[in-house]
């Protein structure tokens, strides 16, 4: 059985360098790897009534400037690495994504990178890369 | 007793509160008004057309007997599935992957903050005023029943709406009528639709407009003194502009924002001020009962109590009108029925709570003045109730919380504005879409609706209570004589969908993914 690791790609450089350690880590295990990259949402958040009667429009929009613009990118550039790479757009918050993602596809680690920002807002409400190493499911990597 | 019925028609027919010292002499105002309430009285007069022989108008109840038709022709439904519809909204049955589209706790914030305005601070302060206590009673039971005939129209809403190749969606009475009566083989679907529409652009421009406007002005004249309404109208209208012309979403999108929490912030005020006042709970309950069966020395009696109660219910959760089919019908469902379950929590949030905690709070911070002699409530020259202060409307809840913390009105005003605000956004959009729906779609047609509605802004602000409030009741009810009708046609065909669904989830066929 070959291992699932997960990476989480948001089109940022520290991203990039998740990726690229991600990469490495397959390589060495022989593991496939999913690249996420996920599209902060809330099913409670509030919208007007055009922005609900466009969502549906507006969805397929981000869905489809999400895969050219971040994803596509991103496997061209991977085409030569030599591993099994697979990619999938979701929409929810971030980490709690992420760890459905790795529950449901068995996988065996998630990669994520991060900013080092030491921001008051960040010490305050936490940076994604923190609440995912709380909540996730399985081991975890952040990649500074 | 002749007496009281003549005072009772002369008031109750028309349900208006002339608002003590709003129409101070200001000529620009005063011609507006004038020539508005001369254009509008007789439509004003056929919708609240009483009985023959009696005070009760017809309107009230056309609106209360869909409510129980519905309600018993679906098996009181909506005490049955209100688990499931609180599991609904939660996103409990959402699938993961559609993640990103509207989901049910969307559309019914949305729908809400549509309903949620001024008929819940002011509109209940209106029936409490002329009706009493007792109002708040037949108010809760409307609220009550009223969830079944939102749940038949927001059913069929998404049910028939349109999807258009690019992904947005159109939907509510006008399509339903169209689509559904095809579907069955009737004839008038059509007729009906065009009528709708139309009824649906005058409320757009009453209720979901000039009333808001009107309050709004009301609201702020009391708290920076008296000063012309038509200020008020054309700084409104500009920000109305702002954002339905020139797109400005992110007005929209603050007040969508702050709208939840105001409404939380009210209600959790009035929950302080009524156990504030808890040593009253007994007098205040056994007034509203009693007020509800037996005359308590309003106009009309316990059938003026009733009247005012249903009236307002009516008004303030739109229940049966056909609006919420429009706000709604966006939902990312495979099953039109689970928003119709989502739907039904309208009215009771809407009605059976928030109109409840501004009833509650008037009669139990006592702001109705009784006749200590006679225990029976003291009526002031215009037929209603004498208060404390003399305010009526939404003043009368102003003074009412204010009795309790002397800051309130600050808050509330603040609450009134951004209530009668996003109020009128979603009415634009409602009006609009009946509109596109007779003229077809097109920037210069919806340009043109924008402008008027942001015109009826103006005269709504400018234009003095009882007119104002006549026309908008008049023109929301004629929008609920067409719907109304329609849902009686198309009510089997929820009732299949109905039982299909409820089946199917009892089976274990519809599962949860939480």
């Amino acid at each position: 059985m070959v291992d699932t690791f997960i990476a989480a790609y948001d089109g940022s450089e520290a991203a990039g360098r998740a990726v690229d350690f991600a990469v490495k880590r397959a390589k060495a295990g022989k593991a496939r790897l999913l690249v996420v990259h996920v599209l902060e949402w809330s099913p409670y958040s509030f919208l007007t009534q055009e922005e609900l009667a466009e969502r549906h429009k507006r969805r397929n929009q981000e869905l489809d400037r999400a895969a050219k613009a971040v994803l596509d990118p991103l496997k061209a550039k991977l085409k030569d690495s030599g591993i099994e790479i697979e990619t999938a757009i979701k929409y929810g918050h971030v980490a709690e994504t992420l760890c459905d993602m790795a529950k449901a596809e068995g996988a065996a680690q998630i990669f994520i990178g991060r900013t080092g920002s030491s921001s008051l807002m960040d010490r305050i409400f936490g940076s994604v890369a923190g609440s995912l190493a709380q909540i996730a499911p399985v081991p975890c990597t952040i990649v500074p | 007793m002749t007496a009281a019925f003549i005072k009772r028609a002369a008031v109750g027919a028309a349900g208006a509160v002339s608002f003590a010292g709003a129409a101070a002499a200001q000529t620009l105002d005063e011609q507006i008004n004038a020539g508005f309430a001369s254009a509008t009285g007789w439509f004003v007069n056929l919708i609240f057309a009483p009985f023959p022989g009696t005070s009760f108008p017809w309107i009230v109840a056309w609106l209360v007997t869909a409510a129980t038709i519905f309600t018993i022709y679906f098996g009181f439904i909506q005490f049955r599935v209100i688990k499931h519809s609180i599991q609904l909204v939660k996103g409990d049955y959402s699938d993961p992957n559609d993640a990103g589209e509207v989901s049910h706790f969307q559309a019914l914030a949305t729908a809400l903050s549509g309903t949620v305005g001024l008929g819940n601070i002011a509109g209940v302060a209106v029936a409490v005023g002329i009706g009493g206590p007792g109002a708040t009673f037949w108010m809760i039971l409307a609220g009550l029943l009223g969830m079944a005939s939102k749940f038949t129209e927001c059913t069929l809403g998404v049910k028939y709406r349109n999807e258009y190749p690019d992904g947005t969606v159109s939907g509510g009475p006008m399509y339903y009528m169209t689509k559904g009566f095809a579907e069955r083989g009737m004839p008038g679907g059509k007729v009906l639709a065009v009528l709708f529409a139309i009824f649906c652009i005058l409320g757009s421009f009453g209720g979901g407009n000039m009333f808001q406007a009107n309050q709004a002005h009301q609201q702020l004249a009391g708290i920076l003194g008296d000063y012309p309404g038509w200020i008020t109208g054309v700084i409104f209208a500009a920000i109305v502009f702002a954002v339905i012309v020139g797109g400005i979403k992110s007005i929209a999108q603050v007040t969508e924002k702050i709208v939840p929490f105001m409404g939380i912030l009210y209600v959790g005020s009035a929950l302080l001020i009524i156990l504030m006042n808890i040593g009253n709970i007994g007098w205040a309950f056994g007034q509203i009962f009693a007020g509800a069966f037996t005359s308590s020395g309003i106009a009309g009696g316990a059938v003026g109590a009733l009247i005012q109660g249903f009236k307002r219910a009516a008004f303030s959760n739109e229940a049966g009108v056909g609006s919420a089919a429009i706000a709604h019908s966006a939902v990312r469902t495979k099953e039109p029925i689970t928003e119709g379950f989502v739907s039904l929590l309208e009215p009771f949030i809407d009605t059976v709570v928030i109109c409840t905690m501004t009833a509650l709070v008037i009669i139990f911070t006592q702001q109705l003045v009784v006749d200590a002699e006679t225990g029976m409530y003291l009526l002031n020259d215009n037929g209603t109730i004498q208060t404390v202060t003399g305010a009526s409307g939404v003043g009368l809840t102003s003074a009412a919380f204010a009795s309790a913390f002397s800051w309130f009105p600050y808050v509330l005003g603040l609450a009134v504005i951004l209530f009668a605000f996003s109020t009128m956004i979603s009415w634009s959009y409602y009006g609009l879409k009946a509109w596109t729906y007779l003229f077809g779609e097109g920037k210069g047609k919806e340009l043109t609706f924008k402008l008027i509605f942001c015109l009826f802004v103006i005269i709504g602000a400018a234009a003095s209570l009882g007119p104002v409030i006549d026309f908008s009741d008049a023109a929301i009810f004629a929008m609920a004589v067409v719907n109304i009708i329609g849902l009686y046609v198309l009510m089997p065909i929820v009732k299949q969908e109905v039982n299909s669904y409820l089946a199917r989830l009892k089976s274990g066929e519809i599962r949860k993914f939480k």
